[in-house]
C-alpha cells in the first residue's frame, strides 16, 4: 500500500507541476495587466500597486466592445448556419439512399485534405466582386458551410439504431419529422460538440477577417487585438488587459461545455 | 404494380434527399469545389491583381520557377523545421496521457487543466507568449537570469528569442546552409518551444487518453506475471497497441505542420527576423495578398498540396505495412 501511495502522490506532483508550466503565461499576463506602465519591466509578476484602470483605458482606446459584439455576432451566426446545414446534410449521408451518395461523400472527404490557403484566394477575389468585402454577410456566409462538420455529424448519426427509423415510417412519418423528432435529438451530442467547436473556432478566427475587413468598427477582436498591439505594443500592461478580456468567453464556454469536448475532440481528431 | 409503386417510392426518396443536402451542397460547390477548381487554372497563368502584363497562360512555368526560387526553399527549411517539435511533442502528450491514465481519484481534474491552453488558443494566446519572450522584461529570460545567477554563472549571454536569427543547428540566413555564426537560440526555438509547451495537453494527448484506456488489462497482467519491468511492460505491450494511434497522429501533425505558422508569424514576428519564422502558408500570403501574384500563389499553394498528399501517401503506406506485421 505504502509505495504505491508515494508512486499516486509523486504523480499529482509532476501533473501539478506540468499544468501550472501551461498556465503559466496565463497567470503571468492576468498579473501583467493590472499593473501601471512603469512596473511591467520590473521582473516580479506581482503589481505593487493594482491597477485595474488599465481594463477602462482599453476601452476608452479602441471600440473593444464593438469587436466583441462583432466576433460573437458573426460566431453565433456562423454557427447556427453551420450547424444547420451540416445537420441536413448528415441526414442525407447517414440516413437516405440515394444515387451518387458516396460518391460525393467521399469528394466531401477529399476536399478536406486541401489547405485552406488553395481556397482562401480565389474565395477572396470571389467577395471582392460579390462586393461583400468589409461586410458580415462576407464574414459569416463563406463559414456557413463546412466538409467537417458534415462528416462529424454523419458519423453520430450512423450510430444511431436504424430500428428507429423504420419504426418511425411505418407510423407514417415523413423525412421531415423523422429528422425533426427522431433523429436531431438523438444526435444533440454531437450538434453540441460541433457547435462549440464552430463557435470557438470562428470567435477566435483571424485570417479571413484580416483579409475581409477594411474598417475599425469592423473588425473582430483577433484582428482587433493584433492591430492594437501594433499600435500601442510598448504598453504590455494595456496589451495583456485587451488580451485578457479577449479570452473570457472561450472560458467560460469550456467550463459549461466540458462534458461534450472530450468526446468531440476524439471524434474529430479521426476525421482522416 | 407494386414495382411502380417501389420507383415512386425511389423517386420520393431522392427528392426528399436532395432538400436536405441542398443548402450544404451549394455551399461546398461555390466556396470550396469553385475555389479549388479555380485556384487550380490560375495556378498556370500569371494572374495580378495590378495586370502589369496582359493575362495569359503560362504552362507550368510558375511551377518550374518554384523550383528555382531561393526564397521558397528557404521557407520551405523553415516549415521543416518548426516540424521537428513533433517528435518531442509526441512524447510529451503520451507522457501526460500516461499520467492521467493512472487510476487516482481526482486526476481528470488536470485532465481540465492541461487542455485549457489549447482551447483558448489563437491571437490573444500569442501575445501572452509575446510578452513572456521579451529579452529584456519577458517573463522568460527573468527566468533563466534568476536561474544563472542563482548556480553562480556570470558572463552568458541570454537568448534575443524572436528578434534574433540565431537557431541550435546554425542554419545560414541568406541561403540554405550551414553558418557557424547562427548557432545559437532565436526565434525559430522560441516558436517550437511556445508550440511544444502550449500544445503538449491538447488533441494528442486526448488521443492518447481514449487510446490507452482501450489496451486489454489482461495483456499487462500476463506481461506483470512474467515478471515484466513496468517500463518494459509499456514499450513492449503498451507502445505497441498505440500504434494506431501514434500513426494517426504523425499524419496529422505533418498535414498541420506544412499548413502552419501563418499566425506565429503575422502575431508574433511578422515572418522575420531576416524571413527566418516565414512559412510556406505566410509565403502563400505575402505572395497573394501583398504582392498580388495571385497565378505564383496559387502555383505556390497547389505545390504545398502536392507534397502534403505525397507525403499523407507514404505515411499511409508505412502505416499499412506496420499493421500488416
Amino acid at each position: 500500500m505504502k509505495p504505491r501511495f508515494i508512486l499516486g502522490l509523486a504523480t499529482f506532483a509532476v501533473l501539478a507541476a506540468i499544468s501550472l508550466l501551461g498556465l503559466f503565461p496565463f497567470i503571468w499576463s492576468f498579473l501583467t495587466s493590472f499593473k501601471p506602465l512603469s512596473e511591467v519591466e520590473n521582473p516580479n509578476p506581482v503589481p505593487k500597486v493594482w491597477q485595474p484602470q488599465n481594463y477602462r483605458e482599453v476601452m476608452d482606446t479602441v471600440p473593444f466592445v464593438r469587436y466583441y459584439a462583432n466576433s460573437l455576432f458573426l460566431a453565433g451566426w456562423t454557427t447556427v448556419l453551420q450547424c444547420g446545414t451540416s445537420a441536413m446534410a448528415a441526414f442525407a449521408f447517414a440516413r437516405m439512399k440515394w444515387p451518387g451518395r458516396d460518391a460525393v461523400f467521399r469528394m466531401y472527404l477529399g476536399t478536406m485534405m486541401i489547405p485552406g490557403v488553395v481556397t482562401m484566394i480565389p474565395s477572396f477575389q470571389m467577395m471582392i466582386h460579390l462586393k461583400l468585402l468589409d461586410t458580415y454577410s462576407g464574414l459569416i456566409i463563406p463559414a456557413a458551410f463546412s466538409a467537417f462538420g458534415t462528416f462529424l455529424l454523419r458519423q453520430f448519426m450512423l450510430s444511431i439504431p436504424s430500428a428507429l427509423d423504420e419504426a418511425a415510417v411505418i407510423d407514417g412519418a415523413s423525412p421531415g419529422v423523422l429528422f425533426w423528432d427522431v433523429i436531431l435529438p438523438l444526435a444533440r451530442p454531437g450538434l453540441i460538440t460541433l457547435a462549440i467547436f464552430t463557435f470557438l473556432g470562428n470567435y477566435g478566427s483571424f485570417f479571413w477577417p484580416l483579409l475581409l475587413i477594411k474598417t475599425d468598427y469592423m473588425r473582430t477582436l483577433p484582428v482587433g487585438l493584433m492591430y492594437f498591439n501594433d499600435k500601442n505594443g510598448p504598453q504590455t500592461n494595456l496589451i495583456m488587459a485587451a488580451t485578457m478580456m479577449s479570452i473570457v468567453p472561450p472560458l467560460l464556454i469550456y467550463m459549461l461545455g466540458q462534458k461534450y469536448l472530450v468526446r468531440g475532440i476524439q471524434i474529430g481528431a479521426v476525421k482522416g | 404494380m407494386a414495382a411502380q409503386k417501389g420507383k415512386r417510392e425511389g423517386f420520393r426518396q431522392v427528392l426528399a434527399a436532395s432538400v436536405f443536402i441542398l443548402p450544404n451542397i451549394l455551399g461546398f460547390a461555390v466556396f470550396t469545389a469553385g475555389p479549388v477548381l479555380y485556384s487550380f487554372v490560375m495556378s498556370f497563368t500569371n494572374e495580378s491583381v495590378l495586370r502589369t502584363v496582359p493575362f495569359r497562360f503560362v504552362g507550368f512555368e510558375n511551377y518550374l520557377s518554384i523550383l528555382g526560387d531561393k526564397t521558397f526553399w528557404l521557407y520551405f527549411v523553415n516549415t521543416v523545421y518548426f516540424m521537428l517539435g513533433i517528435p518531442v511533442s509526441i512524447l510529451l502528450s503520451l507522457g501526460l496521457a500516461v499520467l492521467l491514465n493512472q487510476k487516482l481519484k481526482g486526476i481528470l481534474a488536470f485532465r481540465t487543466l492541461l487542455y485549457l491552453p489549447t482551447f483558448v488558443a489563437g491571437v490573444a494566446v500569442l501575445l501572452l507568449w509575446k510578452n513572456l519572450f521579451n529579452p529584456e522584461h519577458g517573463a522568460i529570460n527573468a527566468f533563466l537570469d534568476w536561474a544563472g545567477q542563482s548556480l553562480g554563472m556570470s558572463g552568458y549571454e541570454l537568448p534575443r528569442w524572436l528578434s534574433s536569427t540565431k537557431n541550435i543547428f546554425g542554419l545560414d540566413v541568406e541561403s540554405v546552409g550551414f553558418n557557424p555564426k547562427q548557432l545559437g537560440i532565436g526565434a525559430r526555438e522560441a516558436i517550437l518551444l511556445m508550440g511544444l509547451i502550449g500544445g503538449m495537453g491538447g488533441g494528442n494527448m486526448l488521443l492518447y487518453l481514449a487510446a490507452l484506456t482501450n489496451v486489454p488489462e489482461e495483456l499487462l497482467e500476463a506481461a506483470q506475471l512474467d515478471g515484466a519491468s513496468p517500463w518494459k511492460r509499456f514499450w513492449k505491450v503498451t507502445w505497441p497497441q498505440l500504434a494506431p494511434t501514434t500513426f494517426l497522429i504523425v499524419v496529422l501533425s505533418v498535414i498541420g505542420g506544412f499548413q502552419g505558422g501563418f499566425e506565429s508569424a503575422r502575431i508574433l514576428t511578422g515572418g522575420g527576423p531576416s524571413g527566418t519564422t516565414t512559412t510556406l502558408a505566410y509565403y502563400i500570403y505575402q505572395k497573394a495578398f501583398q504582392e498580388y501574384q495571385i497565378g505564383y500563389a496559387s502555383a505556390v499553394a497547389w505545390f504545398l498540396f502536392a507534397i502534403i498528399f505525397t507525403l499523407t501517401l507514404i505515411n499511409w503506406k508505412i502505416g499499412a505495412k506496420q499493421e500488416a506485421i
